[in-house]
């Protein structure tokens, strides 16, 4: 690995100056100092904010008052000064006090805290369900009720992350699908995860909670005002963890409808198109988006992988060997032992149509040329 | 006499290879904990200069990871814990008037076990897919995947827990047994009380850590399932039995760095430790809860409100021990006569830090509060301010105040204070700015971050090389005061009180070879 850093130091040097030209080219950008928490916009938010400010009050009061008879102490008792120490040490009095002060400081915070814990655990009443999957490195959500469902991925191109084009305001906090709630109601969350341990975390809604497979957790929302609100995954989940953001557009009630009803048109097209017969140049086009939306963050955007943990797809076994084999192990996953991670299944992920594409995409690019055409068709038959 | 004894033992690279002598070997640990602290340190630069501005430049993000991971361990396991058994190793016998440790091959071997897991753990980075990169706290199911590095350092971390192990239990087996006549426990020097502690929290809690790496490993190589749902396993259950380790872990750390404090303290005021009970009996306390507190690390994954209120009350109650511990040191300091020479600065730095690290882990029990802070920098900037704010400063505070006793000579007092302000400039312009950073939304564990988080990390950035170039003036004085100096006197400061300032400077090979009485 450092053999690898040396080698490619001129290329890092060369990275490093055209950064510090972006950088210096979009000040306006970067002028920003926020001290605390970004603006809460739900009554658990406000509560938060209320007992961070109040806790961390009492501890700077606390901090002041303490280191302040030390500073006087290193001012006025020192050597230097012909102060004469004092021969005592021990206090009983003292001791007891000292203890019995911070315990009912202690109980003074306590207080406030559990009810605000409390509010924040009462998921009852709540007037729409929204199920969130965390993913290595995206997020499933669906509306059970509303029988939507979709994910959501980062919408930052690469070339800003590779600092090879201007990075624009929302950098690495930007999805293709916002999740969206309406404005004024409870929202029930339920959240898992399908690979590794996520968190889903929205700073102004004042939620985080661990996305953990195997496990269900629950927590509540309500948004008192429209806005974007905009968080990230708060839990180490691999290579592009930093990688996962969260958008929440919170909207007017009858928007929301709007939204849902919309949100199905798409999902009729969608599978609609499984049904249809592609040309190959349509498959590769939609291939290539889905490629880098669902394949690239493991086997690269070039198919190259990553050495010892995730296989390279150009001349890969399975990308140039039978197809139906390939389609499988996009389907159902592969674990070979070989790497580090396993393949995970996608079947729940892909549509037909996304999954003929995918694997069409993948044995005619990326340095792979079978000539194959996968039709939705044929991956229909092997979902079993 | 020292002479003679000189005679005895061999020189050369066999003298280290084969030393049983509590001094060699403390010296051993401290070059080891001093060699990977550079090694930690560099690693701290790779990441740091990734995150100098938003973007990917530097490395790619799965060697982030393993920089962050092995940073991590490298601090923990490789350059804090093995410094202070070092401190240990030399201070303990000659504190409390004993000729070595109780059990000097077992010394020997304690110390050897960690240069070859040191390299065990730095190896994993050149393995196939890198080393780890899950994070220290090595969670399933991610640390299940990742390649054979993950295993090197599985297998590492066991050897340090062994290592560990050992240490303490020499450290226990010589403060119960060989106390010079007169020593009561309650008459111990507070260093000697500290280190007491700790070993028993060590031995307490790293046999619980070598089960949860144990069974990653048994999940990882052979089928079983106990982290893994699919299988009927339980993910969380790795998180509460890794933090049953981890947050003793904590005061494994902290404690031997607050008998330090303890010890330069009155030394430098001129004026006895002020309420000697009460601090052993609140590092007793602080041990104690240390144990049942752990789940104040995973407020998030979904406790019940009943787990959720009991870890938030029985953390924020350790907030007493500690606040008396701080309570007394300014007390020990008020109406004596203090002089300000370097190992103060450090005392009263750390104090001054570590009370930053402490409130603001008093924030974080919390729990409605924490939902926000947990997994961001503010929990970076927080466990900074206790690991290297307390610990690394008790550290130095501790060196310079035993140098001029190990080496029998003065250090340079000037570039003493140079290294101590040039450090705190540093390290506090690297870590306090990360409060504002996690406040506003950053979350740890990230190689690139969002336009908005760039100015506090340009100011940690640059505050990170400051602190560890300042370094370089420590390595200076500590070897100019290896070579030679102005003689050191025997007790070397005027207010120091306590067995090992009753012997020469430098002190002969066998500590006590009679032992002295305590009145």
């Amino acid at each position: 690995m450092f053999i690898k850093l040396i080698r490619r130091f001129p290329g890092i040097v060369s990275r490093l100056i055209l950064g510090l030209g972006l950088w210096l080219s979009a000040p306006a950008v970067f002028a920003d100092y926020a001290l605390n928490f970004q603006k809460p916009v739900t009554p658990v938010a406000h509560r938060i904010l209320e007992l961070h400010n109040m806790i961390l009050l009492i501890c700077v009061i606390i901090f002041v008052l303490v280191f302040g008879v030390m500073f006087y102490s290193i001012f006025a008792h020192r050597k230097s000064r012909g102060y004469k120490p004092a021969k005592f040490h021990d206090n009983a009095t003292l001791e007891v006090v000292w203890t019995v002060i911070p315990f009912l400081i202690l109980v003074s915070m306590a207080i406030p805290s559990t009810a605000t814990l409390l509010e924040m655990d009462d998921t009852s009443k709540s007037d729409l369900t929204i199920k969130i999957t965390g993913y290595q490195w995206k997020w499933k959500y669906d509306y059970p009720d509303q029988d939507v469902s979709f994910f959501s991925t980062l919408a930052t191109p690469r070339d800003q992350i590779e600092n090879k084009a201007a990075k624009e305001q929302h950098y690495l906090l930007e999805v293709d699908n916002p999740i969206v709630i309406p404005v004024g109601k409870k929202v029930r969350f339920l959240v898992t995860a399908n690979d590794v341990i996520h968190s889903w975390w929205v700073p102004q809604l004042g939620v985080k909670k661990d996305a953990i497979p195997g496990f269900i957790n629950e927590f509540w929302t309500r948004a008192d005002e429209a806005g974007t609100f905009r968080g990230q995954c708060a839990e180490l989940c691999g290579k592009d963890h930093g990688f996962m953001p969260i958008v929440v557009n919170a909207v007017n009630p009858e928007d929301f409808t709007k939204w849902v009803a919309m949100q199905k048109d798409k999902a009729a097209a969608e599978s609609a198109s499984g049904a249809k017969t592609w040309s190959k140049d349509e498959l590769l086009e939609k291939g290539k988006k889905a490629y880098a939306g669902t394949c690239a963050a493991c086997h690269g955007v070039e198919g190259k992988g990553i050495p010892g943990v995730f296989p390279a797809l150009d001349g890969s076994q399975i990308a140039t060997g039978p197809v139906d084999e390939h389609i499988k192990t996009v389907l159902h996953g592969r674990a070979t032992g070989k790497f580090g991670a396993q393949m995970p299944a996608f079947a729940a992920q892909l549509s037909d149509a996304d999954a003929a594409a995918i694997i069409t995409f993948e044995r005619n690019a990326l340095g792979n040329k079978t000539g194959d055409v996968v039709q939705p068709s044929q991956v229909k038959s092997l979902r079993k | 006499m020292s002479a003679d004894h000189h005679a005895e033992h061999p020189t050369g690279i066999s003298r280290w290879l084969f030393t049983t002598n509590h001094k060699d070997i403390g010296t051993l640990y401290l070059v080891f904990s001093f060699i990977m602290a550079i090694v930690g340190g560099v690693m701290s630069l790779v990441i740091r200069s990734e995150l100098w501005q938003p973007g990917l430049q530097l490395v790619e993000p799965n060697f982030f990871n393993q920089m962050t991971t092995v940073h991590a361990l490298v601090m923990i396991f490789g350059f804090a814990m093995p410094a202070f058994v070092g401190l240990a190793n030399w201070m303990i016998p000659m504190m409390i008037g004993a000729p070595d440790m109780a059990l000097p091959r077992m010394n020997n071997w304690s110390f050897w076990i960690l240069p070859f897991a040191a390299t065990l753990l730095i190896l994993s980075l050149f393995m196939p897919g890198g080393g780890p990169a899950g994070g220290w706290t090595i969670y399933p199911p991610l640390s299940v995947q990742g390649g054979i590095g993950v295993d090197f350092t599985l297998l590492a971390i066991h050897m340090l827990g062994i290592s560990s192990i050992l240490g303490s239990i020499n450290i226990i087996a010589t403060v119960l047994n060989m106390r010079a006549p007169g020593m009561t426990l309650m008459k111990m020097p507070m260093f000697a009380w500290t280190w007491l502690i700790t070993a028993f929290l060590l031995i307490a809690a790293m046999p619980v850590l070598a089960g949860a790496v144990t069974m990653l490993i048994t999940d990882r190589h052979f089928g079983t399932h106990f982290f893994d749902a699919a299988g009927g396993g339980d993910p969380v259950l790795f998180q509460h039995v890794f933090w049953f380790f981890g947050h003793p872990e904590v005061y494994i750390l902290v404690l031997p760095a607050f008998g330090v404090f303890s010890q330069i303290i009155p030394t430098f005021s001129r004026k006895p430790l002020f309420g000697y009970a009460s601090m052993v009996y609140a590092t007793a306390s602080i041990a104690f809860l240390s144990f049942i507190v752990w789940a104040h690390h995973m407020y998030t994954v979904g406790m019940p409100m009943a787990g959720e209120l009991f870890f938030m009350y029985s953390t924020m109650l350790i907030a007493v021990p500690t606040g008396v511990k701080i309570f007394n040191w300014v007390s020990t300091m008020w109406r004596g006569s203090m002089t300000f020479e370097t190992p103060m600065l450090w005392a009263l730095g750390g104090v001054f830090t570590f009370a930053v690290g402490g409130f603001s882990g008093l924030m974080l029990a919390i729990t409605p509060a924490d939902f926000q802070y947990q997994d961001t920098y503010f929990v970076v900037a927080h466990f900074h301010y206790v690991i290297f704010g307390a610990t690394i400063y008790g550290l130095f505070a501790a060196i310079y105040y035993w140098l001029p006793k190990w080496t029998g000579h003065l250090y340079n007092e000037t570039l003493g204070k140079w290294h101590f302000w040039l450090t705190t400039i540093g390290f506090n312009l690297t870590f306090f700015p990360q409060h504002f950073l996690g406040l506003a939304g950053m979350p740890r564990r990230i190689p690139d971050y969002a336009l908005q988080f760039t100015e506090f990390n340009r100011w940690s950035t640059i505050g990170a090389f400051f602190t560890i170039i300042s370094q370089l003036i420590f390595f200076y004085i500590a070897i100019r005061a290896m070579k030679g100096g102005a003689k050191a006197t025997d007790q070397v400061w005027e207010g120091a009180d306590g067995l090992e300032w009753t012997l020469s400077s430098p002190p002969p090979y066998h500590s006590f070879a009679v032992a002295p009485k305590v009145k």
